[in-house]
């Protein structure tokens, strides 16, 4: 009985001291600013490992290897382009989720960008010509018979 | 004994779906009525029997009928029981099998409610769904039988992959195969129509209902989707551009411009040649999906086991699907009429340019989804395609479409001038400027890219507040406005409420991705963190055991002000069976916010009573994102209902449309 | 020309390209490393500790380069295969043993010191080569992981062909099987050793 007195009074005591230790939680990395820089640039980075995740998100081994190596160069003032430029030459430009601009890559890049123009110019001189040919009929013949149709069908269940 | 009978089903089932293929389209082409007749019943036969299968395969899941190869690679005896169901579709085999089924039952739907419809139409549409099933049913028994036997039987399976252990994903697949195989029901009426010659306005109005159903379906499985991952992926993410989701994507936007076309082609009898193309495109997309997550060409989060047979089959199931219908198009397109005439500016041309936006949105998706592998096919090197680049294309070709969702309503078919809509609508686009400008003052910072998507949004529900009110202004006659609101069409609602719904789908986007909030903290008992204006407490851990797994749970109180909202307990997972590792996420859900954490690792491995990694997130209007599918979805049920849709209904619009003629 | 037959067109090619698609691995990623020179390190050797071990040692000699650890599952599948190759003399064979102590999950690595780790992945590879035979002249030892992201590993076993000058001629990525051996790597070395 006496100890399990104690054993609140301990408890008590904990949950006393634990309040007055209640503070800010900190930060998991200490350098933040650094921290921010690295998400933001291995987000945009593919992991090799589980190739679904990015950099940023993957808990594969060598995700941490490269994260590590990252903040490494980002405090030893390496630019963005410098640190991409590294992971592209020992893995290649798979592991950018945003393509280069280069050659094989113009299609990629331009080519919502020409389809867009292409349908817009298809759909200007789709409608001039049309202009041109259409009578100002609303329906076929075929039409009119069938929307007949179709009143004659629906009628009936009235 | 079970697991024989349904593979013996799934084979009577090919045999009736040739049948009904076979005969129906060939009666209605030599219009012999027996063989026509023939369409509803083995329409019917074909739903009973693949009913049957799904039945038994799912029996072999609840009984744990580990001498099924497929029931011992995706689950395990300590599964609970609603997910040994949804397990059923945890795989390849038995997706397949969901696939047929709601194939079956879309088709017996059809068969069912088109008693209105010729019956050589009738035939024509449910044969060319016979066909497919029959391809699918083919598909299945020859490269993926989910009834193939293990002898001897295993002592327990391998379990369900713990990411799918959650109710999200046991409505999940089902809403958004409904979506997929809805399309199909499009596709068979562009068929027949094409088959017939008869491409028409008629055609048109039967198909519709079906493609806005489908499209229901679609929406809301997304959505879905988007929420699973949100809440089950830990870093509350809620679309990836993954391969999958792509795949799901673009039979969505090109069925979006479907529907907006098939309006027109009823009202106008105008785009049909168009129309029946984005038919045969939405549910050539579906299937594209199909091939793109099971032959493994892409690497994908999703991607089902892969077999090189697989691929193969599916591919070839493509080149007779869309390769016969394109090729029917091709061959009758030239014929059909090009219906009434319009001016360069009117409601039919808008609509188009509407159907331009959504389709290079689409086409830009499938490039950038198929780029790497196009790449790779062409010996050009490796690269990835991700989020960075498909936000950046796809967000450009959403503005003068949210744009024209404002001014489209306006516009008068035929012919509309730029100066009447330009006089109705710059006050409501002055307003919305000016919302806007100033609304992103009101959360923080102002960013550019806030202010430009609250403008359209605000554009929007103005632009939809005014037509709805001139609207029921013009018809009132007198009467009360309230009376006169009411007795608008639903079709006339369900437009308004589908735009409204990404108006507000919209406001989430923007304002999550704007406004966000994240940390990334060590908490020890006691620590607290302060995010968006609400504090966490870590109050230390407690491990729970679950059916199949142990989780240690994070207890922590979420306050605003000093004051105790509630308690939130993300977890950690580690499932028995399969040893892996999940991550659960605590949300607590606000019409404008969503406080989100998620529990990473202790500090000290040793010592997981004492300190752990937590994550916080604060995310203002995310839930608005589904919210926003949710009403769009509801649109489209509006429309379904409309009136004229109803067999009993007042001829009102068949009158119309006959006064047009 | 029927204006029609457009969307059957863009589709026949569609269908090319996912045929030629389905005869590739997505999640094979060729090494950008090939055609250039090896990158250069210094490490400790496992056989003779003390003493390190440089590319620069090889040139002039055809090599390969393989990375390895005593915790990979493919290793040991692998390794047979390696064991085989080796009594082929006309090949050299170079190990690097890629973070042993740490890349096993079993260790909790805040509670090792550097010297701890190097002594236990010593003893380790050690003892695993003299179990399972050694197939290596020699093997180097990269405890941090490093001169495996220098060479690009991102999934061991890997293995580099490298030249007299130095240059990468050819990476495996996964076990090298013995279709890959006789069939790549034996007329690619026979080939660069004239």
């Amino acid at each position: 009985m006496t100890r399990r007195i104690l054993a609140s009074l301990i408890l008590v005591l904990a949950l006393l001291a634990g309040a007055a230790l209640a503070k800010e939680a900190a930060p998991l990395a200490p350098d933040e600013a650094t921290e921010q820089r690295l998400i933001a640039i291995s987000s945009e980075l593919r992991c090799l490992v589980c190739q679904n995740e990015s950099l940023a998100g993957s808990n594969a081994e060598l995700a941490y290897d490269l994260r590590r190596e990252i903040r490494e160069m980002i405090k030893d003032g390496k630019s963005d382009a410098e640190i991409r430029d590294f992971l592209v030459r020992r893995y290649g430009d798979f592991v950018l989720y945003r393509p280069p601009l280069k050659g094989v890559t113009l299609a990629l890049w331009f080519g919502p960008a020409l389809l867009l123009l292409g349908g817009l110019a298809g759909l200007i001189l789709y409608l001039r010509r049309r202009d041109k040919v259409v009578k100002d009929v609303p329906l076929s013949v075929g039409e009119q018979r069938e929307a007949d149709r179709l009143l004659k069908i629906q009628g009936p269940q009235q | 004994m079970i697991p024989e009978l349904g593979h013996f089903a799934l084979i009577v089932a090919l045999c009736v779906a040739l049948v009904q293929g076979v005969l129906s389209l060939a009666g209605a082409h030599l219009r012999r009525p027996s063989w026509i007749a023939v369409a509803r019943p083995a329409a019917k036969a074909q739903a009973v029997l693949i009913v049957t299968a799904f039945v038994c395969l799912s029996t072999a899941f609840v009984q744990n009928d580990f001498s099924v190869l497929y029931v011992t690679q995706h689950s395990n005896s300590l599964l609970p029981l609603q997910y040994r169901l949804a397990a059923v579709w945890g795989g390849h085999e038995g997706s397949l099998l969901l696939w047929v089924l709601m194939l079956a039952l879309w088709t017996l739907a059809v068969a069912v409610f088109s008693k209105q419809l010729p019956e050589a139409m009738v035939a024509r549409v449910l044969g060319v769904l016979g066909l497919v099933a029959a391809g699918f049913l083919l598909f299945i028994l020859l490269t993926s039988n989910p009834f193939e036997r293990l002898l001897p039987g295993a002592e327990d399976g391998s379990d369900l992959n713990p990411l799918l252990q959650d109710p999200g994903l046991i409505i999940h697949p089902p809403m958004l195969y409904m979506g997929y195989v809805g399309f199909s029901v499009a596709y068979a009426f562009a068929v027949s129509a094409l088959l017939s010659g008869q491409l028409d306005a008629a055609w048109a109005r039967w198909s519709r209902p079906w493609t806005t159903a489908a499209w229901c379906f679609l929406t809301l499985g997304i959505a879905l989707g988007s929420g699973w991952a949100y809440y089950t992926l830990g870093w509350g993410g809620w679309w990836f551009w993954d391969p999958v989701e792509n795949a799901s994507f673009m039979p969505w936007l090109v069925g979006t411009a479907l529907l907006h076309s098939l309006a027109v082609t009823e009202k106008r009898g105008s785009f049909k040649n168009w129309t029946v193309l984005l038919a045969i495109a939405a549910f050539s997309l579906s299937l594209l999906g199909t091939f793109l997550v099971r032959s493994g060409v892409l690497t994908s989060v999703h991607a089902f086991a892969t077999d090189p047979k697989r691929g193969i089959f599916i591919l070839l199931f493509l080149v007779v699907v869309i390769g016969t219908s394109l090729a029917l198009f091709a061959w009758r397109a030239p014929k059909v009429g090009l219906g009434g005439r319009f001016g360069l500016l009117s409601r039919e041309s808008l609509l188009l340019t509407n159907n331009v936006l959504l389709v290079v949105a689409c086409a830009s998706v499938l490039l950038g989804t198929l780029y790497p592998m196009v790449i790779d096919a062409l010996g050009a090197g490796k690269l990835s395609v991700g989020p960075p680049y498909f936000n950046s294309v796809f967000a450009p070709l959403m503005i003068p479409a949210l744009f024209l969702m404002g001014v489209a309503p306006f516009a008068r078919w035929k012919q509309a001038s730029v100066a009447e809509l330009a006089r109705t609508l710059r006050w409501a686009f002055l307003a919305a400027a000016t919302v806007g400008v100033i609304a992103p003052f009101f959360f923080g910072t102002w960013k550019p890219l806030v202010a430009l998507s609250l403008l359209l949004v605000a554009w929007i529900v103005l632009a939809t507040l005014l037509n709805f009110v001139g609207r029921v202004q013009a018809t009132r006659a007198g009467g009360s406005f309230v009376g006169a609101a009411i007795k608008q069409p639903r079709s006339f609602f369900a437009m308004h409420v589908a735009h409204l719904g990404i108006a507000v789908f919209v406001v989430g986007v923007t304002m999550v991705n704007g406004y966000q909030a994240e940390k990334d903290v060590k908490m020890e008992v006691g620590d607290s963190v302060t995010v968006g204006g609400y504090t966490l407490r870590f109050n230390g851990v407690h491990t729970q055991q679950g059916p199949n797994y142990m989780a240690v749970v994070g207890d922590l109180d979420l306050l605003k002000d000093d004051r105790l909202l509630r308690a939130m307990n993300p977890e950690k997972r580690n499932y028995v069976s399969s040893g892996s590792p999940m991550t659960e996420a605590s949300i607590d859900t606000g019409l404008f916010r969503d406080v989100y954490v998620s529990l990473g690792e202790p500090i000290d491995k040793a010592r997981p009573e004492d300190a752990w990694a937590v994550r916080v997130y604060y995310k203002p209007f995310v839930d608005w994102i589904w919210g926003g599918c949710v009403l769009m979805a509801f649109g489209g049920l509006l429309a379904i209902t409309d009136r004229r849709y109803r067999r009993h209904a007042a001829p009102v619009e068949v009158a119309a449309l006959a006064q047009k003629a | 020309m029927n204006r029609f037959l457009w969307p059957l067109i863009g589709f026949v090619v569609l269908v090319v390209l996912l045929a030629i698609g389905l005869r590739l691995d997505p999640h094979d990623v060729p090494s950008p490393l090939v055609g250039k020179q090896a990158p250069m390190f210094s490490l400790e050797k496992v056989g003779a500790p003390a003493q390190n071990f440089s590319p620069q040692e090889m040139r002039g000699k055809v090599w390969l380069l393989n990375v390895w650890s005593t915790w990979c599952v493919s290793c040991r599948q692998e390794h047979p295969v390696l064991v085989e190759m080796a009594k082929n003399k006309a090949l050299t064979l170079v190990g690097l043993n890629y973070k042993e102590v740490r890349g096993d999950g079993a260790f909790d690595m805040d509670k090792i010191a550097p010297d701890a780790e190097r002594e236990l992945a010593l003893k380790r590879a050690q003892a695993w080569l003299k179990t399972h035979g050694d197939p290596y002249t020699l093997s180097a030892l990269d405890l941090d992981g490093r001169v495996g992201i220098d060479y690009g590993v991102y999934g061991v076993p890997e293995t580099y062909v490298i030249d007299k000058a130095g240059l990468i001629r050819f990476k495996q990525t996964g076990p090298i099987t013995p279709d890959v051996f006789s069939g790549k790597i034996l007329p690619l070395v026979a080939e660069l050793s004239k």
